[in-house]
């Protein structure tokens, strides 16, 4: 995993997704899910260009449901992105990373 | 114009990467770009029982990674994104992924294809929020409650009997009145206490506000509407053919499949090959894919021969 992505917990998620001066995307996976590890690398990459300006996290779901659950995630990988605490924009599925580069263009420009 | 490659191969299921196995040993060198869906439709089911060599199966995103080891290991380049756009007209082909170019003398086409939606606004609108098309990633989300899947392929039936797992009903919807599903899935759907049947229906429409709350149903012969209490809804209603990039460039089908000459992965340009699901609206296996990607690379490879030899 590299450096640029935090990972979070159950136990993490408030005080990690409120202390962000950035905003965060959560990337809600789980080990059994294709599609999770195909956007992993684009993210990775993502976090790696935007650092400063995007935080990027990942949370299993398997290990910490209650924060999925909290945020209604029935379908990874599901993208949240939290902007000054609140959920500012949800993406669903596997998108290619130029895609993803328009989504979150309202954080990054 | 960037360098001339010999071989780029569009997509990277069982034919892509059976293909990039055979150009690779060919010294062809080939470039895979295996789009953001890599590894295909296998990525999302589970067990695959019928792939040959696995007597006690083997998880389909499991299979493809091995596949793709195979391609690696005899020098395959892989690049992780979708292309944007094809020129088949010009001479090397062109492909590009936004602004970067590629310039091929040959391309072997194994785009796969796409899963089919209903077609609903409120199915648009409930994605990822109890509709889904993924199973075996969302199944999970799914514990203790009772859910419907629809269609009545192979697919269908292996998302219901894998959603036992989870729910406490699985409801299969099915447009006619018995399975297209091989016999040996019947079987199984058909002894699972947890699995029922809404024969001849179809979904009219998907209802809930925040999340799936129940599914309206039609029955095709009486046209009766019914309403079934779901929480999650799995579409499973076949697939299309991913060709949306070469429609106008190469021969396709009235479904959109690639027409590609007898026996052959030839399609109507020459020097572009197509294998797999991409071209097959018979089998569409993963084997036959894998089967056609061998064909397409030694196809080209005998093409590209030819070609130098008559000095293009």
């Amino acid at each position: 995993m590299p450096d640029d992505i935090v990972i979070l917990s159950d136990a993490t998620f408030d005080e990690a997704v409120g202390a962000s001066d950035t905003p965060i995307l959560v990337d809600f996976w789980a080990e059994w899910c294709g599609p999770c590890k195909m956007v992993a690398p684009t993210l990775a990459e993502i976090a790696g260009e935007q650092r400063g300006k995007l935080t990027v996290a990942k949370l299993n779901v398997d290990d910490n449901p209650d924060t999925a659950r909290r945020y209604e995630v029935m379908s990874i990988p599901t993208l949240l992105v939290f902007k000054d605490g609140e959920p500012a924009k949800r993406i669903v599925g596997a998108k290619g990373k130029g895609a993803l580069l328009q989504d979150l263009a309202e954080f990054i420009t | 114009m960037p360098d001339s490659l010999d071989v780029v191969i569009v997509g990277s299921g069982p034919a892509g990467l059976t293909a990039a196995i055979y150009a690779a040993r060919a010294n062809l060198s080939p470039v895979v770009i295996e789009g953001i869906g890599a590894g295909g439709q296998l990525m999302l089911t589970t067990d695959v029982e019928n792939y040959p060599g696995f007597p006690d199966g083997i998880l389909g995103p499991e299979l493809m990674i091995k596949f793709r080891e195979q391609a690696e290991r005899f020098g395959a380049e892989f690049i992780t994104a979708d292309v944007d756009r094809v020129d088949l007209s010009s001479r090397p082909f062109g492909v590009w992924i936004g602004e970067r170019e590629f310039r091929a003398r040959s391309v072997i086409i194994s785009t796969g294809a796409t899963a089919r939606m209903l077609g609903l606004p409120n199915e648009q609108r409930l994605l990822g929020h109890g509709v889904s098309t993924c199973a075996t990633c969302d199944g999970f989300f799914f514990r203790e409650k009772p859910i419907a899947v629809i269609g009545g392929g192979d697919s269908a039936v292996e998302e219901a009997l894998f959603l036992t797992k989870f729910a406490t009903t699985v409801t299969i919807v099915h447009r006619r009145g018995e399975l297209r599903a091989s016999k040996i899935m019947q079987e199984r759907a058909f002894a699972n206490d947890k699995i029922d049947f809404r024969w001849n229906s179809v979904v009219a429409d998907v209802h809930g506000n925040g999340a799936v709350e129940s599914l309206q149903l039609r029955d095709t012969q009486s046209g009766q509407e019914s309403n079934l209490p779901v929480e999650g809804v799995f579409v499973a209603i076949g697939h299309d053919p991913t060709t949306g990039l070469f429609r106008g460039q190469l021969d396709l089908d009235d479904e959109g499949y690639i027409v590609t000459a007898p026996s052959s992965t030839r399609t109507s340009v020459e020097g572009v090959f197509a294998a797999g699901d991409v071209q097959d609206h018979v089998y569409k296996q993963a084997i036959t894919a894998a089967g056609s990607g061998c064909m397409a690379a030694i196809e080209a490879e005998r093409w590209l021969g030819e070609q130098a030899h008559a000095g293009n």
